[in-house]
């Protein structure tokens, strides 16, 4: 029967040779088509990255209206102004207006130096970007820009990156080199916080429900199943949603004229409330299958032995089932977060404001967030704002990057804790 | 006629006098369960004696593990099965409205087949049943006191502290008995306590069962004849009928049932012709 030669059930030896060849080649294949996806994908992911790095850095060919050295004959730039030329240039060149109000908000004399030169840049050197290069295109393109510079009289190039400290820390503004998300991303993280606060409650609540109270009956598959199609309606669904509750219907509530009395600012119901509550409701679902999918993983055997002891069903749910599941379960919510923190249709769909210079400063507040800020850049002809969204966007993955491994950090400290006591 | 079980053969010293009165402390009358439509066991009535063991026997599938299940309402937790019959407990009918199968599965405690302590500490294994059965007492003296009576003090006082999941399996099944004793229950149900364990760890088991029933009543299913031989007082043989339903065959003291079975089917199971 095992002679390798003569004829076994599996065939003649020949016969099983060719056929292993032909299995080792299927496999080979797949090997292959798997290893060509995974390469695929990686390419793109690089690529993705490069793009959005590309517009970050790179060369800006600006003109000024008023050139440093036309203020102080000698000087190119206005850092290199003594103290007395600056106090001097702001003085006699800003405009009057403007002056009055710099000297109302802090006499000039008392200003620092530093200050002084930003005044002076931004009233009367006013530079202007004519044209950008990305990082490749500054590396490769040098000619083009000599020409460029070449043909524009009073213009010159310099290198530098979008991302800066200034570009975090500013407000909003019309002039690229000026502009920043500081409104933008308080927007954000006031949202999320909302979000969170609205949703994971809820999510984690419904989803220990039916998980672990809900019989088996054709209302709650009902339930069950509604819940997986909610989590595939398109995001822009819940901003009418949103629009209909909790901008217009449930107004006083969102613009917080029902504890407030009237409200002075103009949001109209459109505020971080509602657009917290809106993407909570869109989150909503995917923290209830996550937590399901949680509270599934662990075993029957660990409710048992709880019972087995004398639990209730509370006992057992809140001692045994939830600490070995809390780790999935903030897993799930830190996605379904990050997804929130991305998510623009929606909020535009509730009215979120697409320029406020105002920093949001509760619940109550008008807002605008970075995937806003983003498109509303990327949306512009001139190509410096091509360059201040991939700033932006740049900005916003750091974000979420430390969102992310806060989340984590705080999960990991949650659960090791309760591994020790363990 | 020898009144000596096998057991006490074998652990001299622990003979029971003659005179002894056997105090019921379950008693099944006509019970049926049922899993949706299929009836799992169907019409078994017997008793179950205050601090003896009782062993349940039989083929795979004849329902030993889910009458042990409806003894202490386990089987609530399963979709779809009902019990119709009675079970007393003491006197009072468990299946009454008015009893909270919670309680009764702190006065009915159960091991299981696989190992299963919680996943934490040694220490919290054994109190936290306690706890949250509202136990006011000495936490320390309850935790010694349990783990020696399961005898696994010895070899775990110095790593109370440790995650009991990096106990050996048979450390672990000690384990969950030392957490069931913690409860101070009346009953322990066990369903096949050492069929994951080694002869060694079983034989350890087996030693503890013995000792136990000085002072709880002690249900234990399993598949090793030799060891309800040598564990149990009273043995419950359960079969098949053609439509798989379960049914008690033959109740008798262990002994009268290993050495004079009254059926045909129990000689030829205990002797290992099927099952
Ligand atoms: N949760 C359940 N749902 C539906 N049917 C079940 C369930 N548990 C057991 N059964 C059925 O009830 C019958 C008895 O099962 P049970 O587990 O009580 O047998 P057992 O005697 O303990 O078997 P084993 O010796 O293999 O453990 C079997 O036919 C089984 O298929
Ligand atoms: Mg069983």
């Amino acid at each position: 029967m095992n002679d390798l030669n003569g004829q076994t059930a599996f065939g003649h030896a020949a016969d099983v040779s060719s056929l292993m060849e032909k299995r080792r080649r299927n496999g080979l294949v797949w090997h292959i088509v798997f290893v060509f996806s995974t390469t695929l994908a990686v390419l793109f992911l690089i690529l993705l990255v490069f793009s959005i790095i590309d517009s970050v850095f790179g060369y800006a060919v600006l003109r000024n209206d008023v050139e440093p050295s036309a203020l102080v004959a000698g000087k190119d730039s206005v850092s290199a102004f003594s103290r007395s030329e600056l106090e001097d240039t702001a003085r006699t060149r800003l405009s009057s207006g403007i002056l009055r109000r710099v000297e109302y908000d802090k006499p000039i004399a008392e200003r620092s130096d530093k200050d002084l030169v930003s005044l002076i840049e931004e009233y009367v050197v006013k530079p202007k970007v004519l044209k950008t290069w990305g990082f490749w295109g500054s590396l490769t393109e040098r000619k083009a820009i000599e020409t460029y510079i070449a043909e524009n009289e009073g213009s010159y190039a310099t290198f530098r990156s979008w991302l800066t400290p200034s570009f975090i820390m500013a407000d909003q503004s019309a002039d690229p080199l000026r502009a920043g998300i500081r409104t933008a991303l308080l927007g954000s993280l006031w949202i999320i916080l909302i979000t969170f606060v609205f949703a994971f409650p809820i999510g984690v609540g419904a989803a220990i429900y039916l998980q672990e109270y809900a019989v088996d009956n054709r209302l709650n598959r009902m339930l069950q199943l509604n819940i997986f199609n909610l989590s595939a309606v398109p995001s822009i669904i819940y901003g009418l949603l949103g629009l209909a509750v909790f901008v217009r219907f449930m107004e006083p509530v969102t613009s917080g004229s029902f504890i407030m009395g009237t409200v002075d600012n103009t949001a109209n119901g459109r505020t971080i409330l509602s657009g917290g509550m809106t993407l909570g409701l869109l989150v909503l679902p995917i923290i209830i299958i996550n937590t399901q999918e949680a509270l599934k993983a662990v075993p029957d055997t660990l409710r048992m032995s709880a019972y087995g002891v004398g639990a209730t069903k509370w006992q057992t749910i809140w001692y045994q089932v939830l600490p070995v599941s809390v780790d999935r379960i903030l897993t799930g919510t830190i996605l379904a977060l990050s997804r929130a923190l991305g998510e623009t249709a929606p909020l535009v769909v509730i009215g979120a404001s697409t320029f406020i210079s105002v920093d949001p400063s509760g619940i109550f507040s008008k807002f605008t967030t970075l995937p806003i800020q983003i498109y509303q850049w990327s949306a512009r002809p001139q190509g410096a704002y091509r360059n201040i969204a991939a700033a932006a966007i740049v900005s916003l993955l750091i974000l979420l990057l430390l969102m992310n491994s806060a989340a984590i950090y705080t999960r990991d400290k949650i659960t090791k804790k309760k591994r020790l006591e363990a | 006629m020898n009144s000596l079980s096998l057991a006490q053969v074998l652990q001299p010293g622990m003979e029971q006098s003659e005179t002894e009165v056997k105090k019921t402390v379950l008693k099944l009358e006509h019970v049926n369960i049922h899993y949706g439509s299929f009836q799992a066991v169907k019409d078994a009535s017997f008793e179950i004696y205050e601090k003896h063991v009782t062993a349940f026997i039989g083929p795979s599938g004849c329902g030993k593990s889910t009458v042990l299940r409806s003894i202490n309402r386990m089987n609530d937790m399963i979709r779809g099965s009902w019990i119709d019959g009675k079970i007393l407990f003491n006197g009072h009918d468990l299946y009454d409205d008015q009893v909270d199968p919670v309680l009764i599965r702190r006065r009915i405690g159960m091991v299981f087949q696989k190992p299963n302590p919680f996943p934490k500490s040694i220490y919290e294994n054994i109190a936290w049943g306690a706890r949250i059965n509202g136990f006011k007492g000495d936490y320390d003296e309850l935790v010694e006191q349990s783990l020696r009576q399961a005898a696994l003090w010895e070899e775990v006082k110095d790593k109370l502290k440790q995650n009991a999941l990096r106990l050996s399996g048979g450390q672990q099944q000690r384990l969950c008995i030392a957490r069931t004793i913690a409860v101070q229950p009346e009953v322990i149900l066990m369903d096949e306590p050492a069929s994951a364990l080694d002869p060694i760890a079983t034989g350890r088991i087996e030693e503890l069962i013995l000792e136990l029933k000085n002072n709880y009543t002690i249900v234990i299913v399993t598949h090793n004849m030799g060891q309800a031989s040598r564990v149990s007082d009273h043995t419950a043989f359960f079969m098949v009928d053609d439509k798989r339903t379960g049914y008690l065959q033959e109740y008798a003291e262990t002994e009268q049932l290993f050495l004079n079975p009254q059926h045909k089917k129990t000689e030829e199971y205990i002797s290992g012709k099927f099952g």
